[in-house]
């Protein structure tokens, strides 16, 4: 961390132009001491493990449930579509953190079942993910032209091989780029399970902080290594658009 | 089958009675009640607007009647707890917009349903969608994806794919409005061809020459009724109502 002096120093460095100094020494002047973590980085890496674990978990889940939460919102019986309507609307409105936390404060409190971090946090982000994924593909499939379900019902495809065969695989390519964005949401949102305890990059980046008394460098590194994840995830994304671009 | 012989085919092949549709409170179809006969091929003219698509459409049940029945082979498919799904495969439907499936070959296209629906082996019916193809003269395309086909062509394959689910009787929304002038012939020769089969035929249409050429009768929709309903040698001549006198004057 920056000792106060030292940092009012270089802002007057800058705000000071005779004494504008050179980048490498704004550098030096932070002081950043990695050797000092380096011991510690096995142990912050384990929890990119611990990350990917929730967030891939949450995806898995999130797109079944997200799904089946699209068709309810694109279904004619009014009480499966007011149910996704108002599902989304509430993991929309309140605060993921709040979720989090009441799913793993209130479910011992309320049923007795000692909820561990790792099950509270993917239960957590499955149903949100759901929430969202759900509008993403509910409105993947209504950018399906109305004339592809008229088309099939004429030659008397019934519901079910019309939405696998021919309105989803058309859909994927509306709800791809949507679902990445998603994904990338979702590995960020991952953090908040530090809060309950669970040892994901951010928790562990927190813990080496507290023994060394080094904060900035553990941070910084988990930092890079999200901000890592998320441009190799959106890397990946443009690929497979391309890919589907060509193929249609 | 020419228009001289048809008369003595009666058999009933879709029957409507007293249909009514609305939507909210737009009242399009009031009252029609009409009777097509098997291998007969009726043109459904009117202004735009006038209802002639749904009326079309409340034939494969694509609108809900708000009231009335339709009888298909003597069959009230309005009737509660029918197989809606069964009846559409024995009434094909060619659009206005084609509604290929983009994502699917041609071949696909028109062996998707029979396989889907009818359980047909795959072989079988790829073997039958190559024969349709080369009836609309496209068998050369069979492993195209849509995007790559005229409008022409593409209306062709819709054709086919309908005709692969061997339904009783056909019904086109105006299968050729979309389509280029030099494509709309090439459509209306493979519909005419169908026609010839002896198919029970309902075309939304607005060529006029080709109406009164194919079809044995004309329904002139107006007024959310059949305002007349004559064969086309007595329509085009000698029109009853001012009606259609004004809407000929318009088109012809
Ligand atoms: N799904 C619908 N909802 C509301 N109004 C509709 C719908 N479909 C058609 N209409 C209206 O019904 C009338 C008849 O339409 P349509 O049958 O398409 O006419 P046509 O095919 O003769 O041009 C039009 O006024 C149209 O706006
Ligand atoms: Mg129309």
């Amino acid at each position: 961390m920056l000792n106060k002096l030292e940092n009012s120093e270089s802002l007057m460095m800058i705000f000071a132009p005779e004494r504008v100094p050179e980048f490498p020494l704004l550098l030096a002047d932070l002081k950043l001491d990695f050797a000092a973590i380096a011991p510690s980085l096995p142990f912050i890496l384990t929890g990119l493990w611990v990350t990917l674990q929730f967030t891939l978990i949450s995806l898995f889940f999130g797109f079944i449930w997200g799904t089946i939460l699209a068709l309810f919102k694109i279904s004619s019986f009014k009480p499966l579509y007011w149910f996704g309507m108002a599902y989304t609307s509430i993991f929309r409105g309140v605060p993921l953190l709040v979720t989090l936390s009441v799913i793993y404060f209130a479910t011992p409190q309320l049923t007795g079942f000692n909820i561990q971090p790792l099950q509270a946090g993917v239960l957590t982000f499955s149903l949100n993910a759901g929430a969202y994924v759900s509008e993403v593909i509910r409105a993947g499939i209504l950018a399906v032209d109305r004339g592809q379900t008229e088309a099939a019902m004429s030659l008397g495809v019934t519901y079910k091989p019309m939405m696998l065969d021919i309105i989803l695989p058309q859909a994927v390519k509306n709800i791809l780029p949507a679902l990445v964005n998603e994904t990338i949401a979702l590995l960020k949102d991952s953090s908040l399970v530090s809060t309950i305890g669970a040892q994901d990059l951010l928790r562990r980046a927190q813990i080496v902080g507290a023994q060394k008394y080094v904060y900035f460098e553990p941070l910084l590194i988990v930092g890079l290594v999200y901000y890592a994840m998320v441009m190799v995830l959106t890397l990946a994304a443009h690929a497979l658009e391309r890919r589907l671009h060509r193929s249609s | 089958m020419s228009v001289s012989d048809h008369g003595q085919q009666q058999e009933v092949a879709i029957a409507v009675d007293r249909l009514y549709k609305s939507f909210g409170s737009l009242k399009v179809l009031r009252e029609i009640t009409t009777e097509i006969h098997r291998g007969e091929v009726v043109a459904i003219i009117g202004p735009s607007g006038c209802g002639k698509s749904t009326f079309l459409r409340c034939l494969n049940l694509l609108e809900k009647p708000t009231s009335g029945k339709i009888y298909i082979d003597g069959t009230d498919i309005t009737a509660p707890g029918v197989d809606v799904m069964k009846m559409r495969q024995n009434v094909g439907m060619v659009f206005q917009h084609f509604h290929l499936f983009p994502h699917m070959t041609v071949l696909q296209n028109v062996m998707y349903a029979p396989v889907k629906v009818k359980q047909l082996p795959k072989a079988v019916a790829a073997e039958k969608a190559q024969q349709l193809l080369a009836r609309v003269g496209l068998a050369e395309k069979a492993d195209v994806y849509p995007s790559k086909l005229s409008g022409g062509q593409k209306q062709r394959v819709a054709i086919a794919r309908a005709l692969a689910m061997e339904p009783k009787a056909m019904l086109f929304d105006e299968p050729t409005s979309a389509l280029d002038p030099e494509m709309v012939k090439e459509v209306l020769d493979v519909i005419k061809a169908v026609s010839l089969t002896g198919m029970t035929m309902a075309i939304v249409t607005h060529e006029m020459g080709f109406a009164r050429e194919v079809a044995h009768r004309i329904f002139f929709l107006d007024g959310g009724k059949v305002a007349e309903d004559a064969p086309p040698s007595e329509f085009f001549t000698q029109p009853k109502s001012d009606r259609a006198q004004q809407f000929l004057e318009k088109v012809l």
